[in-house]
């Protein structure tokens, strides 16, 4: 379904800024894998998922979905095939908008825009069962500027549009990392419902570690641009946070070690 | 006094097509297009110089705006593909539809060479083909009529223009708020709100940006190629500081009809737009005004508009805060007075 193949991404080369962004980056997801992916801060996560979305392009690799190579397909185009889900709750909506017009962008993610009227009364009973299932009660709030609602709506709004079209992939940016823990459980929640709904692909990154161990089949480990640990779906089954914290340490102390090789010499 | 008004109220509605350009650019797009200033003098040129060469005036209008268009394309294309901030695009745009403004005219001369102006004076406008339409149907003597009968001495020549003029404005209106709903124009909008979210969504924000600039300059253009004829004249300096003056009209109706949704925004500008020709007519009519302070009466008009709504929201919190004190005082003096009883 997606595979990404020696994705290598270094920024503002040639300058004393120059920082090795992706190292050789091989990681392939079959139809229905739903990959979290952890690390520390500047690990590469946020680059790679860009680099998915087509926000970044690799300097060296290639980048396949279902099959087609993508690798130099502008954003735009690629986000035909991909959902995506931001951090800040206030990214993947836009405010001024209502709530119908907002989910009348999504429903034409895939097909091209024309000039139909984007919310007729078909499509509107569309939204509104859509909207029920999230249990928030917007159902009700259709003509509402998306911009008056809360953190936690906007982003459980911003989730089902990104997965209204039943994209082949769908990139979830730390996408429960703003909200408070009531708002981040019940976003995760709807997370495991519409993924599993539709069985999409997905790759998720979080700093929750009990979070990268409850969702999903597989998952990753990243720092310093590679992925340091692959966790397949028959190992994820029994991980605990103890395993990853021991599996964390070990790289982790293994790189501090080589840090002072290099500092001694 | 009458009269003064109601030429203000024919142009305002003129205008307000420039002013529904204006909206689309800095209000659905959140870009400031600086280009306005060159592309509304484009109009002008375009149908005035078609016409002094023979031909029909609305052919000659039909050119105008699509000229508009191109030079509002043009300016999207310097600042999405050329990456050239929005600001500096549209001024660039600006000064080079100068040049190009003049050449247009120019093209009316035999050698071909710029030229600063253009009179219609005995030529044949959309407004002088109105107008004898007009004449025939004899409203015009009727409504005159009616209103000298209730005590006006002066009345004006034709009601033609005007009720033309609303006609058009209004469809052009109705147009917007239909395109605005339509997916292509939820794309647009969503471009001025959230470029990240959009794009994410497979639109081509930089498409979207050239075409609104486009359809922005259009009725711009479409907006100068009517005054031009109303005027029965193009000036190439008609477009300085036309930006401001739509500007004003947009803020004004704003302030004005509120912005509840799209069609209520766009009725709000168009009336903003008839607004504020009134009021600089009636400035006009203060003798201490001249016709070279109009810029900056509008400069003043545009900072007022601009301030007063934060004033007046300012003003009511503080009252607000004030009652909500008052009260709590009186309650805590109450609750005393209650405590002291009982002991």
């Amino acid at each position: 379904m997606l595979k990404l193949e020696h994705i290598n991404k270094i920024f503002n080369e040639g300058t004393p800024d120059e920082k090795v962004a992706l190292q050789d980056i091989q990681l392939s997801l079959e139809p229905g894998d739903f990959v979290t992916i952890i690390g520390s801060n500047g690990a590469g996560k946020s680059t790679m998922m860009n680099m998915i979305s087509g926000a970044l392009t690799p300097d060296l690799g290639s980048i396949h979905i279902n099959h087609q190579d993508v690798t130099r397909l502008p954003e735009y185009k690629r986000s035909r095939y991909i959902g995506r889900v931001f951090q800040d709750p206030m990214a993947g909506t836009a405010p001024n908008m209502t709530i119908e017009e907002n989910l009348a962008i999504a429903y034409s993610r895939n097909r091209s825009r024309g000039l139909r009227i984007g919310v007729n009364r078909k499509r509107k009973q569309l939204f509104k069962e859509a909207l029920a299932s999230l249990g928030l009660n917007l159902e009700n709030r259709l003509s509402a500027k998306v911009g008056l609602l809360s953190g936690g709506e906007r982003q459980a709004l911003s989730l089902l549009m990104a997965t209204f079209t039943k994209p082949d992939i769908l990139l979830l940016d730390e996408h429960t990392a703003a909200l408070d823990p009531s708002r981040a459980a019940l976003i995760t929640n709807l997370t495991k419902e519409l993924v599993h709904k539709d069985n999409l692909t997905t790759l998720m990154i979080t700093h929750d570690m009990q979070q990268a161990i409850d969702l999903g089949n597989r998952l990753i480990m990243m720092d310093k641009g590679q992925i340091i640990l692959e966790v397949s779906p028959e190992d994820k089954v029994n991980l605990t946070i103890p395993d990853l914290m021991e599996h964390f340490q070990k790289i982790r102390g293994e790189k501090m070690v080589s840090d002072r090789v290099l500092l001694a010499t | 006094m009458f009269v003064a008004v109601f030429g203000s109220v024919e142009q305002g509605i003129i205008y307000a097509i420039m002013a529904l350009g204006v909206y689309l650019t800095f209000r659905v797009l959140d870009f400031p297009d600086l280009t306005v200033d060159g592309s509304f003098v484009t109009g002008g040129a375009t149908a005035a110089t078609m016409i002094t060469l023979g031909y029909d005036p609305i052919i000659a209008t039909l050119c105008a705006i699509l000229a508009g268009f191109i030079a509002g394309s043009i300016t999207g294309i310097l600042h999405t593909k050329a990456k050239i901030n929005a600001l500096l695009a549209g001024i660039l745009m600006m000064i080079a539809l100068y040049s190009i403004n003049l050449r247009i005219m120019g093209s009316t001369l035999e050698n071909g060479i710029g030229r600063p102006n253009i009179p219609l004076s005995n030529a044949t406008t959309l407004f002088t083909e109105i107008s004898a339409f007009w004449k025939s149907l004899g409203i015009d003597d009727v409504i005159n009529n009616m209103l000298r009968g209730i005590g006006f001495e002066q009345t004006p020549n034709t009601w033609g223009t005007v009720f033309f003029m609303v006609i058009v404005t209004f469809a052009i209106k109705f147009a917007a708020d239909w395109f605005l709903k339509t997916e292509s124009g939820l794309a647009l909008r969503a471009t001025g709100d959230n470029k990240k979210m959009i794009r994410s969504f497979s639109a081509n924000t930089d498409t979207l940006i050239i075409l609104g600039l486009g359809l922005s300059n259009a009725l711009v253009a479409l907006s100068g190629a009517l005054i031009a004829q109303y005027n029965r004249f193009a000036d190439v300096q008609a477009g300085v500081g036309m930006i401001v003056s739509g500007l004003a009209s947009v803020i004004i109706g704003e302030a004005i009809f509120g912005t509840k949704s799209v069609m209520r925004t766009t009725l709000a500008v168009v009336c903003g737009a008839v607004i504020y020709r009134i009021v600089i007519a009636l400035a006009m009519q203060i003798k201490i005004f001249d016709t070279g302070d109009l810029k900056l009466l509008t400069a003043v008009i545009v900072i007022i508009a601009l301030v007063l709504p934060r004033v007046i929201d300012k003003r009511k919190e503080q009252k607000r805060k004030a009652k909500r004190k008052a009260e709590k005082l009186a309650m805590l003096a109450q609750a005393k007075k209650e405590g002291e009883t009982i002991a």
